[in-house]
């Protein structure tokens, strides 16, 4: 079973339908046995950085998540996987899950819209078990004002809007994407089964 | 870059896709979820559903469609039609719909968009603007199906949404729309070059052609057309096919 952690955060009944869809056992849970339990956890998130580490803080799971998080696949989309760096600095300095080294700072483009939304290409800079079965073709859906800076190594997967944006990042068994595979089309699709392939 | 997108949109009544020419004889002729999942495998990058219900009843009907839809199409999802308050809003996107269009609600009462997108944000946002040609040159924003002009300029009022907090315009050209013979590329500009959010052609389009045109010609960021996939006179893939042969990135 993979656990769906639900802190209150928007959207995540999205994730879940996605999972139901492809045939994964999935369910979202809040309890801390569930998740220390569970096969698999995703961590999703539509909101601010800040809130939500209040939100996880509050609900006494960021010591479950970082104990956890090392021994079973992990994944977290957007926010989510915002979560995992250091620091943020949306609104204020606010610390991360510290799972991936690197901070998340607002996408400085005067020239272009920000929220940065819509369908971008993936280019593959470290393969990772999360691409396999995809071409180098692939677009994914994107809906964010902040990004990841981190160490290169980290990155599996960037797209360009204006400077290079992270997109999908690994660490071990940890893996964070920007964008929302639950709403990549087949292309996300695929990755969540990849997802639950490494289960 | 963003890939250019393609969207087709559904009129749905009473939780039915309906079709009719100026809103006389509409008919039933398909299920919402099955359509919209059609519209995914060929590669929409978005759908749209538009509520052109008019009762109470019909809203949870829609709000039903919209979780039934959810758990079937995994691209965006942008609901419109009868979105009045933050409510409206609220049951919509917990519905499972990624962005919610509003339009003459807005144009009665634009705090609706700013409320709106401090609380859900801008990205789910959507302001529809009907816009007609007024006999000086300029576009005038019409509501109720182009039937009453509320006396406001068109990119103006395009301009003041994007201030507002609107993620997003979608804009459809009244003089264009059902002609088939390709979207306003004049108004097309006229908004594309006062704001900086994306903006979706809505109106005109008939040929493949059209869709290269929009995108070669304008700023706009995607393209909508209804009966043009309703009927299958295009497809989805074919529109792409043909954008790709023309070097404009798509997914």
């Amino acid at each position: 079973m993979i656990a769906i952690i639900d802190y209150g955060a928007g959207n995540i009944f999205s994730v879940k339908n996605a999972l139901d869809f492809i045939g994964l056992d999935a369910k979202l849970t809040s309890d801390e046995n569930e998740i220390r339990n569970a096969d698999g956890i995703i961590l999703p998130g539509v909101g601010a950085f800040p809130w939500a580490m209040t939100k996880l803080r509050e609900s006494g799971l960021v010591e479950v998540i970082k104990e956890e998080a090392h021994k079973k696949p992990f994944l977290g989309i957007c926010l989510g996987m915002q979560l995992l760096f250091d620091k943020g600095y949306e609104f204020e300095e606010t610390d991360g899950l510290g799972l991936i080294h690197g901070t998340v700072e607002f996408m400085e483009e005067p020239d272009l819209s920000i929220p940065h939304i819509g369908w971008n290409k993936l280019v593959v800079q470290n393969d990772c078990p999360l691409l396999a079965g995809l071409s180098d073709e692939e677009y994914v859906y994107f809906v964010h004002s902040y990004k990841a800076h981190c160490d290169d190594k980290n990155i599996s997967a960037y797209c360009e809007y204006g400077h290079k944006v992270p997109a999908l990042v690994f660490d071990g068994n940890i893996y964070g994407a920007q964008f929302h595979p639950e709403k990549s089309g087949k292309t996300g699709l695929k990755i969540l089964e990849n997802f639950g392939g490494l289960i | 870059m963003l890939a250019k997108r393609i969207i087709p949109c559904l009129d749905v009544r009473d939780g039915k896709v309906v079709k009719g020419i100026n809103f006389v004889g509409i008919k039933e002729v398909g299920d919402p979820v099955e359509c919209a999942a059609e519209y995914d495998a060929q590669g929409a990058d978005e759908i749209v559903f538009l509520d052109i219900t008019a009762t109470h009843e019909g809203r949870g009907t829609m709000l039903e469609v919209v979780r039934n839809t959810a758990k079937k199409v995994f691209v965006p999802l942008t609901v419109g039609g009868g979105i009045k308050n933050i409510d409206d809003f609220r049951e919509t996107l917990r519905a499972g719909a990624d962005k919610v269009s509003v339009n003459s609600s807005a144009v009665r009462n634009p705090d609706l968009i700013r409320e709106a997108a401090d609380i859900f944000g801008s990205q789910c946002v959507v302001v529809a603007i009907d816009a007609k040609r007024r006999e000086d040159g300029g576009f005038t924003v019409v509501v109720n199906g182009g039937r009453i002009d509320m006396g406001i300029d068109a990119v103006e009022w395009a301009k003041k949404a994007e201030e507002l907090g609107a993620g997003e315009i979608l804009l459809t050209s009244m003089d264009t729309d059902g002609m088939k013979q390709g979207f306003d590329l004049e108004l097309l500009n006229a908004v594309c070059s006062v704001v900086k959010i994306p903006v979706i052609a809505s109106g005109g389009c008939g040929t493949l052609e059209h869709f290269s045109e929009v995108f070669e010609k304008t700023g706009a960021s995607a393209a909508l057309a209804a009966s043009l996939f309703h009927y299958k006179e295009l497809t989805v893939s074919e529109v792409k096919q043909h954008l790709r042969e023309h070097n404009i990135p798509v997914r």
